[in-house]
């Protein structure tokens, strides 16, 4: 589904990602961890198209297209989803109004019928439910005045409502208590299906307790460092990730 | 058709059949200050962001005709309790609808008002001819209006409309000097809508006295939407006695040279005041917003905000001055202007300022310029929604703070409609987008 080939990107002129390789197959859960300012936040940034976000060279292939290619609009269309790691505040854009437009815009891409306001509606609380946000929040701006747990399972809900193939979930257990991990962990399970695939990025390995992935990498330096199964997880929660530099010093 | 200036720079005022006297005298007297006046000039400190060449240079004429027809339509159908359509500064008889069995409201040209109690009392007590140049031009000249008057104690549901409707063209320069008076009794409740539009090149000067009696609650909305060509002088000056309570919104989308006055006294006790704008440009247009809020009394509180969407060429001023009285003590005011600039080739300007003259006030006063929020469009479009799309929402947005507290629906729809047709089409400059 996602074939990310010796990816260089950078902020500014500077460069961040440096060689970057990755395979994700559909039905598949990758977890990406490793330190801060490692780069997982521009991986994640640079596959949801991000202007900031420049990609230097190597490629990215989703679904046989170039991904890189596309603007942010078009990517989240194809189903690319960026639950990010700080949500914006928007002032005076309905909550509602602005998600019922971002699927129908979604939809209307992928030559499926637009829903109407009843038909959004009720989908729209099912899927509120599933990540226990009150209906309150519906009709407010796009994430003004959230906690930060609020804004979070606002994400998670935007998430379960725009179903895409590729979600992408930048720290979303970072600053959660244990409901809310146990709530953001239910509602990407329930997107779970062989048809999908999940990019879980997280600086711990809480999160993946109930959220289990098939393949967990360690991100050091823009660079997959090392990958591995759900132990790999376990093994970084007991050492941390000092072994791993240590590691790739020995290596030189 | 007439001269409204003739060579020598004098200005000989208009006179309507059926002038009182006092009428008469107060037209002769603002002439003459017109004439030692003389047409504002950017030497003026109210007036220095403002030039009027391209209004002066050109000879207006005024238009005597009565319209006939039945264009153009309300853009609020037959929602208003009661609708005087003006064309080219004239009454249009068949285009208005009276509120003859309302009781307790008297909607009626000026010029059948000028006997009652109320216009002798009111008229031409608020809006400064002395000083006011433009003011003073338009109580000489003004040959229409509309009059409200409502009665102590009554509450009016739904709202009252307004309409100007300007044409004109380059052998035709058309100028319209509407005057008009609006009386809240005590404890009375009204909405007035006025709201100006029309096609090519006319010259629009309109002055609207509110009274606001004891405890009365005046809202009062101003939509400009004239033509690109036009130009529009205005002066709203709100007179508030005792615990009223008025809110003035003005929403500028139209006009290629607008100078919106808005003033408000607040000579009586616990009076409150809500001052809004909106002014939404792009192209060449040029909009001067110039307040003035007094604060005459004691305990009385106001809150003023405009903001400013400007795109391509546009200019947009903010001059906004709030002076509390030594006598006004317990005063509350804030005052504020936000203004988001859509080009690199768009300016604003913002003036606010506060005149304190008691110790015993509560007031603070700012200004912000910012562009579209970067993040915020971007947090759209990775949900699906297109570039131009997420800009016209974050636009809006910015926008409907002062749309949203629009009370009456039609009136705030209507508001929603006339913005968003208005919004500006193109994208920005600076359009960053990946590779
Ligand atoms: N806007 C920015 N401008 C310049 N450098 C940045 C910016 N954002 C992040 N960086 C730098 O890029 C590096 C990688 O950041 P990031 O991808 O956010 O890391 P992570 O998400 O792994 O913590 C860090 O060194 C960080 O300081
Ligand atoms: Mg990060």
């Amino acid at each position: 589904m996602l074939e990310i080939k010796d990816l260089y990107a950078g902020i500014d002129g500077k460069e961040i990602l440096k060689g970057l390789t990755l395979h994700v197959g559909a039905g598949e859960v990758h977890a990406i961890m490793g330190p801060n300012g490692s780069g997982k936040s521009t991986l994640a940034n640079v596959l949801a198209g991000r202007p900031k976000y420049v990609p230097t060279s190597g490629s990215v292939t989703y679904e046989g297209k170039d991904l890189l290619a596309l603007p942010a609009e078009e990517r989240a269309r194809e189903g690319v989803f960026l639950a990010m790691q700080y949500p914006v505040e928007i002032p005076g854009v309905n909550n509602i109004y602005f998600l019922k437009a971002a699927l129908n815009a979604v939809r209307k891409h992928q030559g499926q019928e637009e829903l109407d306001a009843m038909e959004f509606l009720q989908l729209a609380r099912e899927k509120m439910k599933l990540v226990e946000l009150d209906e309150a929040f519906m009709n407010r701006s796009v994430n003004e005045g959230f906690s930060g747990g609020e804004k979070k399972r606002n994400e998670i809900f935007q998430m379960a409502v725009l179903d895409p193939k590729l979600a992408i979930l930048d720290e979303t257990d970072s600053g959660l208590d244990i409901d809310a991990l146990r709530i953001v962990a239910e509602g990407v399970n329930a997107l779970r299906s062989e048809k999908h695939a999940v990019l879980v990025i997280t600086h711990y390995q809480r999160l993946l307790k109930y959220l289990v992935p098939d393949f967990v990498h360690v991100l050091a330096d823009g660079r997959i460092v090392k990958s591995g199964g759900k132990e790999l997880a376990e093994e970084l929660e007991q050492k941390g990730y000092e072994w791993i530099e240590e590691e790739l010093v020995a290596a030189r | 058709m007439s001269t409204v200036l003739d060579d020598r720079f004098t200005l000989a005022p208009v006179h309507i059949d059926g002038e009182p006297e006092r009428v008469r005298r107060i037209r002769e007297q603002a002439a003459e200050r017109f004439n030692v006046l003389g047409w504002p000039t950017t030497r003026s400190e109210d007036w220095k962001y403002t030039s009027l060449a391209s209004l002066t240079s050109i000879d207006w004429k005024i238009d005597q005709r009565q319209p006939e027809g039945n264009d153009p339509a309300s853009p609020f159908g037959d929602q208003p309790v009661a609708e005087l359509m003006f064309v080219n500064g004239t009454l249009h008889a068949n285009r208005s609808a009276l509120a003859n069995e309302h009781p307790g409201i008297r909607v009626m040209p000026i010029g059948e008002a000028m006997e009652t109690e109320s216009f002798t009392q009111h008229f031409s007590r608020y809006a400064d001819y002395e000083k006011h140049a433009m003011t003073a031009l338009n109580t000489a000249m003004w040959q229409d209006g509309a009059y409200i008057e409502i009665a102590p104690g009554t509450v009016v549901e739904g709202f009252i409309h307004l309409l100007y409707v300007g044409g004109g063209n380059a052998e035709h320069p058309i100028a319209s000097h509407h005057r008009n008076l609006i009386v809240a009794g005590r404890g009375s409740q009204i909405t007035v809508v006025e709201s100006f539009f029309g096609k090519g090149t006319y010259f629009t000067n309109t002055v609207t006295e509110i009274v606001a009696g004891d405890g009365a609650v005046v809202d009062h909305y101003k939509f400009e939407n004239e033509s690109l060509d036009a130009f529009h002088i205005g002066t709203v000056q709100i007179h508030q006695e005792r615990a009223s309570n008025v809110t003035s919104r003005t929403i500028a989308t139209g006009g290629g040279l607008v100078r919106n006055e808005i003033n408000a006294a607040l000579t009586g006790e616990g009076a409150s005041l809500s001052m809004e704008g909106l002014f939404v440009l792009s192209g060449k247009q040029h909009v001067d917003n110039h307040t003035v809020i007094d604060h005459v009394a004691p305990h009385c509180d106001s809150v003023e905000l405009f903001k400013g969407i400007l795109d391509e060429n546009a200019r947009g001023i903010f001059d906004g001055r709030i002076i509390v009285e030594p006598d006004a003590v317990k005063t509350n005011s804030r005052q504020t202007n936000k203004n988001l600039l859509l080009s690199e080739t768009a300016v604003i300007d913002s003036k606010p300022s506060l005149e304190i003259h008691n110790d015993d006030v509560k007031c603070n006063h700012g200004s912000t310029i910012g562009q579209l929020d970067e993040e915020a469009l971007f947090y759209l479009r990775a949900r699906g929604i297109g570039a131009e799309e997420a800009r016209n929402l974050l636009v809006y947005a910015f926008a409907s703070e002062i749309v949203e507290r629009m009370k009456v629906d039609a009136v705030r729809e209507n508001a929603g409609r006339a913005l968003f047709s208005r919004m500006p089409k193109r994208l920005p400059e600076r359009r960053s987008e990946s590779r």
